[in-house]
């Protein structure tokens, strides 16, 4: 009776782990989503973008003084607000030099390379971003200190005293405000001006075109949401794991998982799908030893790929 | 020609590899020589990988995979059996070819974007796997007794002698198959994939054919980077670097090419290394910069490699003096069959069904095709003839019905199957293999029957001079016009040797004068005994080529006869028209 108790305990303490890390790889997935739902573009670089909001939430902490503006325990969450922005500029400054110049229209130029072209030049962007980032940043692990990452709010004693499980307070105030950024994010392009002519853009290029949208602008701004908005995703992990320049590698398959599994292109599919990502995560720490949660998760992402492409939640979509 | 070809190629090879192996000899830092020694190792990484993917156009992330058990491979047999990479090398090309089996088995279900992603997956699960299996660092132990026996020699030129030894045997590889059905299939893959299937060309079994050489060469490749390094480690391997390097050095040398990955080996690999070793100290991460800004930069100036890009300014894409097509006074390739007709069935189609979803585009169809026969199929926009095509060829399965080739079921084969049982077609919109010349996309679609290479080449060039494009036969398809190109898929569907040949809309966006020359085209193949089905959704020009028609409406048959009796049925005309039309007109 002990032993199924603990078990239970430790499964629910899983789900509660995996809810909350899910929450905020769903927000990155968000923004990865975004871009592909929009430009049909597969960004490999944008693990590394989320590196870089990492990093800049980090140093925002730190040097920019928001530690010291807002203290220990807001002070993370501001500084992960901060990153969005800061890599919203970053990806609209890459689209504009490098992205755009083998996507959209001159992207269907180039045919069937077209799509190829852009993997392999995210690709080399991911290099480049990986490798730069070890000069910048050095390759000490780091991590925003916060007091609320080691403590935890406790749950119980439940089922007659039998379990107790413990909420990491960091890590719950880290999903809320994932969750928020989505919804925020959902209503801005569900009802704003802009996000209807994102959609349109991402709809039939051509026609929105003649509908007087400027189909390279709206890539620009997804391309810059998109990478944004998985680096406050980044910057809200910051608080809670280090992290280093490599650190995108990692979470790049993560992300692609959830997007796949949530359906490419589909936002809120991607939200599920990153959630559903973290969950895998951290249960599968149940029965495999820590070093295989990544293997759980890209073999996770194997089979999601090879048996329902189209993802769990989304549905067949086609493109001529 | 193509022997002079071969010639001149080995001759560049083994000119190359003396120059090599000379400057070897003078160099005697050991910094350098080690430098000498992987460049071959990631030109024969760039090598496997453009076998795979510059070729078949499926672009792998993973080719870490391979390099990595075909290091850990060498190791491990070394440290626990003592076996010797003489032996353990060549063994490790099998563990690479093995695994390059077993991942493109369920791999190659996927396309485009998903086919990247799935195999980047597969060397960073390895990756963990193997530091999880406690290999965080493998060091092959020294061997001074048994040096030879064991590769460890003193004196390192004798490294990059192996090395250079490996690469050569992998650019003589990739120049056999780059010549051969296996090269011309992969390109036509790479080009149309559902095209080169309905060709003949059996897609799967030549990708499956291409990843498990590329997996041999990677994890051969694997196994003597261990041997010379002495140390592997999961990252060294199994990272991203090295499945980025091998895709590198390909795609900035050039793809499609033998000398594309060496060349970018050659200029990418010393210079990272040097910068490494100049500049490691204060910029930790230069090797991965370079290879990034390398392959940015090609992306955005040379998007087909360096090799393409310098023959393309040498050689101003002055035509290429090939050998020119000569008539085959033979015809023996097309014997010459009268219509025997009357009363053979060479083709049936019972009670055929197809739904998509809830659209239920092919209902219950039975036509009867005799054989010499032009039959004709019409019907306005949405009948359902394509769909029909593609359910006689194999590229999707009907739901309920029989098709029977000369009296055998033919459902449920696969349309390279069914090509090569005698069934050719065309497309409605074409798919010709745009960047293949003319004649290559012709030799493609004689493969299916024909024995030697040398065979299809044959059948091909008289399959072009049968519908006249014998003039353009060294031009690229992407070059020709409307009614070449559809001449083109003619050509190609009938250098297979078809019993039966489906023409889709071959007619549509033609001039007028251009619609005879085709249909006339179509008659003399005819009157050789090829039995022929053409689409249309005029009328017009089919009234007078074809011996019967069917007509198609909403998936189902609306009616059959001959011509003349067809366009006075008052069904098909209200089908077209509309009844009012009918009414008002009568």
């Amino acid at each position: 009776m002990v032993t199924l108790s603990q078990l239970l305990e430790n499964f629910l303490q899983a789900l509660i782990a995996g809810l909350l890390t899910g929450s905020i790889y769903g927000l990155m997935c968000v923004g990865l989503s975004v871009i592909f739902g929009v430009m049909r573009v597969i960004n490999f670089a944008h693990g590394d973008f989320m590196m870089l909001g990492m990093y800049v939430a980090y140093y925002a902490f730190g040097l920019l003084g928001v530690h010291a503006i807002f203290g220990g325990m807001a002070g993370p969450y501001v500084a992960a607000l901060i990153a969005g922005p800061v890599i919203f500029l970053v990806g609209v400054l890459v689209h504009r030099l490098l992205i755009s110049k083998v996507t959209g229209m001159r992207g269907s130029a180039l045919q069937s390379e077209g799509h190829y072209a852009q993997l392999i030049l995210t690709l080399g962007l991911a290099l480049i971003l990986q490798n730069g980032g070890l000069y910048l940043f050095g390759s000490t692990p780091v991590s925003i200190a916060t007091p609320l990452a080691s403590n935890a709010w406790a749950v119980g004693p439940l089922y007659g005293d039998r379990i107790e499980l413990f909420v990491n307070q960091g890590q719950t105030v880290g999903a809320l405000i994932a969750v928020a950024v989505v919804l925020a994010f959902v209503m801005v392009m569900n009802r704003s001006r802009m996000g209807k002519s994102l959609r349109a853009a991402a709809d039939n290029p051509e026609a929105a075109t003649y509908m007087g949208i400027d189909v390279a602008k709206s890539h620009r701004l997804a391309f810059g949401f998109g990478v944004g908005i998985t680096a406050i995703g980044g910057g809200l992990l910051a608080s809670g794991t280090s992290f280093q320049p490599y650190v995108g590698l990692e979470y790049v398959i993560v992300m692609y998982a959830g997007v796949v599994l949530g359906g490419l292109g589909s936002v809120s599919g991607a939200f599920f799908g990153g959630l559903t990502i973290g969950l895998v995560q951290q249960l599968s720490t149940l029965f495999l030893p820590n070093q295989l949660q990544n293997t759980a998760i890209f073999v996770v992402f194997l089979f999601i790929v090879l048996l329902r492409p189209q993802g769990l939640f989304g549905t067949a979509m086609r493109r001529t | 020609m193509l022997a002079t070809d071969r010639h001149r190629q080995a001759l560049l090879i083994a000119a190359f590899a003396a120059a090599y192996g000379l400057l070897a000899a003078f160099v005697g830092h050991s910094y350098y020589l080690l430098i000498l020694t992987v460049v071959p190792v990631w030109a024969v990484m760039g090598l496997a990988w453009n076998l795979l993917s510059g070729y078949s156009g499926f672009v792998s992330f993973g080719h870490a995979a391979f390099f990595g058990l075909g290091a850990y491979f060498v190791a491990l047999t070394q440290i626990h059996w003592g076996l010797s990479p003489w032996l353990g090398i060549p063994c490790a090309a099998l563990v690479g070819a093995l695994a390059g089996l077993v991942v493109g088995i369920p791999t190659f279900r996927l396309r485009g974007h998903y086919f990247a992603l799935a195999m980047l997956a597969y060397p960073l699960a390895l990756l963990y796997v193997f530091e999880w299996l406690g290999y965080q660092e493998l060091a092959l132990p020294m061997q001074r007794e048994h040096a030879f026996a064991y590769m460890q020699f003193e004196d390192h030129r004798i490294y990059v002698a192996l090395a250079l030894a490996l690469m050569i045997g992998a650019m003589l590889l990739t120049g056999l198959i780059e010549r051969s059905r296996f090269g011309m299939s992969l390109v036509a893959i790479r080009e149309d994939e559902a095209a080169a299937e309905a060709a003949g060309i059996r897609t799967l079994a030549w990708k499956l054919k291409a990843i498990t050489l590329s997996g041999a060469l990677a994890g051969a490749a694997g196994g003597f980077y261990a041997v010379v390094l002495l140390v592997v480690t999961p990252p060294a391997v199994f990272g991203m670097l090295v499945s980025a390097q091998a895709l590198i050095v390909a795609m900035f040398g050039g793809v499609g090419t033998l000398w594309g990955p060496v060349i970018g080996a050659v200029v990418l690999v010393p210079l990272s290394e040097l910068l490494q070793a100049q500049l490691g100290n204060v910029f930790p991460g230069i090797q991965g910069v370079v290879y990034g800004v390398a392959i940015v930069a090609v992306i955005l100036l040379a998007p087909e490699g360096v090799f393409w890009k310098v023959r393309d300014i040498t050689r101003r894409r002055a035509p290429t003096p090939r050998a020119s097509v000569q008539a085959y006074a033979d015809s023996a390739a097309f014997p010459a069959r009268k219509p025997d007709s009357e009363g053979v069935v060479a083709f049936e189609v019972r009670n055929v069904s197809k739904s998509f979803g809830g659209l239920k585009a092919v209902r219950g169809v039975s036509i009867r095709v005799m054989r010499g026969e032009i039959l004709g199929i019409i019907g306005p926009n949405g009948a359902g003839k394509t769909t029909l095509f593609n359910l006689l060829n194999g590229f999707i399965r009907p739901d309920q019905g029989e098709i029977l080739l000369e009296g055998k079921d033919i459902v449920g084969r696969r349309p390279y199957q069914i090509c090569a049982a005698g069934v050719g077609r065309t497309f409605q919109v074409v798919r010709p293999f745009r960047r293949m010349s003319v004649l290559e996309n012709v030799v493609v679609g004689a493969y299916v029957n024909a024995a030697t290479d040398e065979q299809a080449r044959a059948v091909a060039q008289e399959a072009l001079i049968q519908v006249g494009l014998q003039g353009e036969a060294q031009q690229l398809a992407g070059a020709l016009s409307n009614k070449q190109l559809r001449l083109l898929e003619i050509a190609r569907a009938l250098a297979g040797k078809p019993k039966l040949l489906m023409l889709d809309e071959t007619l549509a966006g033609l001039g007028a004068g251009e619609v005879e020359e085709v249909i006339a085209v179509v008659r003399k193949l005819a009157a050789q005994g090829i039995t022929i089905v053409i689409i249309e959704h005029t009328m017009q020009a089919m009234v007078r080529l074809v011996d019967r028609f069917v007509v198609l409406n909403e998936g189902a048959l609306l009616a059959e006869g001959l011509p003349q009796d067809i366009t006075r049925d008052t069904a098909v005309i209200d089908a077209y028209l509309g009844k009012r039309w009918r009414v008002a007109n009568a």
